[in-house]
Parts: C-alpha cells; sequence; structure tokens
C-alpha cells in the first residue's frame, strides 16, 4: 500500500515515527506551519521555525528517504496579535521560493474572530498574489460550522481564489458537504478523541464522495496518531472498498491535489 | 451564506459491502461508547454537576440518537454547535469547550 501524509506537524514528532510512516508505505510527507502550543513573543521565533520547516525537517525525513513539503503563515491562534501578523505577513515571500513549500497555511480561524478574519483574508491575498495553493484550518468543537461557514464565504468574495486550489481542513459530517458543493477540496483529519475516527472517515467518503478529500493525521504534539491515515486503509479494505478505492483516496486525491505546485514531485 | 456552486460525485458503498460484518465489527466497541455515555451521565448526577451546560447539551444531542431519522452524527454536531453567524469582536482567549452556550445578557 502507498499513501500520502498530506497534513503532519513533524517538527512534534520522533524519528520513530519517521522510521513507522516510511515502513506502513507512506511516499510522502507535508507539514503547514501551526500553533506551537505556546505563543511565540515575536517575529523572530516564526523565521526559526519557518528555516525549522523549509530546512532542518526536510533533511531530517530525508534520512529516512522520506520527501517533505511544508506551508507557510501565521495560524489563527496567533493571528489575533495584528501587529505581529503583519511581521510575520510581511517575512513570508522571503521563504516561498524555498524548494519545499508548497502554499500558504495551515490559515482559517480558531474562535472566529473579527482579528481571526482580517489575517485570513491578509493570507489569502498573499497567496494569489504569489499564486500558491492554500490550506485551511476550521476551528475546533462547537466553532466549526460557524467558522466554515465564515471562511467559505470569505473565499468565495475574494476574485483571485480558484476553489480548486483551496484545501478546507478537518471537515466532520456537518461541514463536508457544505465544502465540496462549493467547489474546495476537503480534508478529513483523522483523531483519537475529536475530529474523525477512521470509521467515520470512510462514513463520510461513502455518503459525500471520495474526489475531492483526502485524508490525514494532522499528528503533532497532542493526543494523535502518525499511523491514522494507514489504518483508516484497514477499515477501508475491512467494509469491502477495493484496492483502487483505497489508492485513489490516500495516494492519487493528494498527488493530483498537490502537483498543482510543481515543486510537489515524489 | 454561500450557496452551492459546484457539483459533487455521489458517495457509494463498496460492491462487497457486506452488512453482517459490519455489524460483527462494530457492534462491541460502540456498545462501549455507548455504556460511557451511560456512565458519564450517571457519574456527573452523582457529582452534582449534571446541571452544567455541556452535560445539558449532551443529554438533549443524545435524544437524537433514537427519533428514527437518519444523518445522526451530523444533526448531532449541528446541535452542538454555535449557531450565531458574525465574528466575534474578541477572542475569550479560551479553548472551544464542545458545546456552545448562549452568552449571558450584560447587565
Amino acid at each position: 500500500m502507498r499513501y500520502i501524509e498530506p497534513h503532519g506537524h513533524m517538527v512534534s514528532r520522533t524519528t520513530d515515527d519517521y522510521q513507522a510512516m516510511v515502513t506502513a508505505g507512506c511516499q510522502a510527507v507535508c507539514e503547514p506551519a501551526f500553533w506551537a502550543g505556546y505563543d511565540r513573543s515575536s517575529v523572530d521565533g516564526f523565521r526559526d521555525y519557518f528555516r525549522q520547516l523549509t530546512e532542518y525537517e526536510p533533511a531530517r525525513a530525508a534520512k529516512f528517504l522520506l520527501p517533505h513539503f511544508s506551508w507557510l503563515c501565521i495560524n489563527p491562534k496567533e493571528s489575533e496579535d495584528l501587529a505581529l501578523a503583519a511581521d510575520v505577513l510581511a517575512m513570508i515571500p522571503e521563504f516561498l521560493a524555498k524548494p519545499n513549500v508548497l502554499g500558504i497555511g495551515e490559515i482559517g480561524l480558531n474562535r472566529n474572530t473579527r482579528n481571526e478574519l482580517k489575517v485570513l483574508e491578509q493570507h489569502v491575498d498573499l497567496a494569489v498574489k504569489h499564486d500558491q495553493l492554500i490550506l485551511v484550518h476550521t476551528p475546533h468543537l462547537e466553532d466549526k460550522l460557524k467558522g466554515t461557514r465564515l471562511i467559505v464565504d470569505l473565499l468565495l468574495a475574494h476574485k483571485g481564489v480558484q476553489p480548486g486550489r483551496v484545501i478546507i481542513d478537518h471537515v466532520e459530517e456537518h461541514t463536508v458537504r457544505y465544502v465540496l458543493d462549493r467547489g474546495f477540496w476537503a480534508g478529513i483529519t483523522l483523531y483519537p478523541d475529536s475530529k474523525s475516527s477512521p470509521p467515520r472517515a470512510v462514513d463520510m467518503l461513502e455518503t459525500a464522495g471520495h474526489d475531492r478529500i483526502w485524508l490525514n493525521s494532522a499528528c503533532d504534539w497532542g493526543v494523535s496518531d502518525p499511523l491514522a491515515v494507514p489504518k483508516t486503509a484497514f477499515e477501508m479494505r475491512r467494509r469491502g472498498h477495493s484496492a483502487e478505492f483505497v489508492d485513489q483516496v490516500l495516494y492519487q486525491n493528494p498527488v493530483r491535489f498537490l502537483s498543482q505546485c510543481p515543486k510537489f514531485k515524489i | 451564506m454561500a450557496k452551492p456552486r459546484s457539483p459533487r460525485s455521489p458517495g457509494q458503498l463498496p460492491a462487497a459491502a457486506s452488512p453482517r460484518a459490519l455489524v460483527d465489527h462494530g457492534f462491541v466497541p460502540v456498545r462501549a461508547k455507548l455504556i460511557e455515555v451511560a456512565a458519564f451521565l450517571d457519574r456527573v448526577e452523582r457529582y452534582g454537576a449534571a446541571d452544567d451546560f455541556r452535560c445539558v447539551a449532551l443529554r438533549s444531542a443524545a435524544k437524537l440518537l433514537v427519533d428514527g431519522k437518519p444523518e445522526r452524527a451530523r444533526r448531532i454536531l449541528e446541535q452542538l454547535s454555535d449557531p450565531t453567524t458574525k465574528p466575534d469582536a474578541v477572542s475569550t482567549g479560551k479553548a472551544a469547550l464542545g458545546a456552545w452556550q448562549k452568552p449571558a445578557k450584560k447587565k
């Protein structure tokens, strides 16, 4: 079996995880910029993080023969600080030409505030200006439905956004159709306690379609499983889905979306 | 709210689907989760926390499990969601709690 891990926060993981992922059939890992578990004190914290995502982490992954790609942004949680966000947004173009950078992400909303929306719009402007793919984070728990609608409204109102070049991540049963019906790609995140379980993810593929969906583990420093994607392949096969179906969802779909960036080559 | 504008291919069950196998594999784990829900509701009553808005929301959402209508997961998620549509003025700085509570009116 082969698969892509299109959303993994590998800076939080050990080399054992890299080894396990490669052993399970992982062909590439993509790492969006995210909240570190604490708020950075200045733009220099982000500069160091972007160097980690574009220099050190690809080299660490290469030791396990795994291509590593990244996405850059200031995450929605820290976007509440407009001055810090402005500094980070001004710095991002320095890194866009790096060979493993695929686009802008994971941008989006956390608590659905006005400041978060402002910074989201600025990120979208930046992505459009530099012809970048966009990876969107949707809020957690009770904030997800409202946040997803606010995000979709903002994206559709932007004249430069092509929905087929945007993936809206962390969809669940109440948001997956809303995203797909408006032309965007959707990401299903497999978490042990929140977001989606493997059986629920397969339910969504069976009921909402599977053409523009990828699955990811979003493994990070919290409760998460870097092998959640291949474990979901097992759930698909157990239900009777074909090997071709599994390959389309776990490998061909992410390759199709990510290949819109010419730097994505595996 | 944005209107649909892109056709979505319909989902489908596997050609070799086995309803009996689905129940065989799924029943015991889900039985365990249902009992966890029941035990949690007993526990919060015993500790005097049953009126917490999250426990109230959980009991209300649980009614959807047995109303005989489809798409229970979607409807439970919607019932636990913030129904408002405008962005908040400022962040509370707190994490999401899993159920929505109507803000108290300012005095």
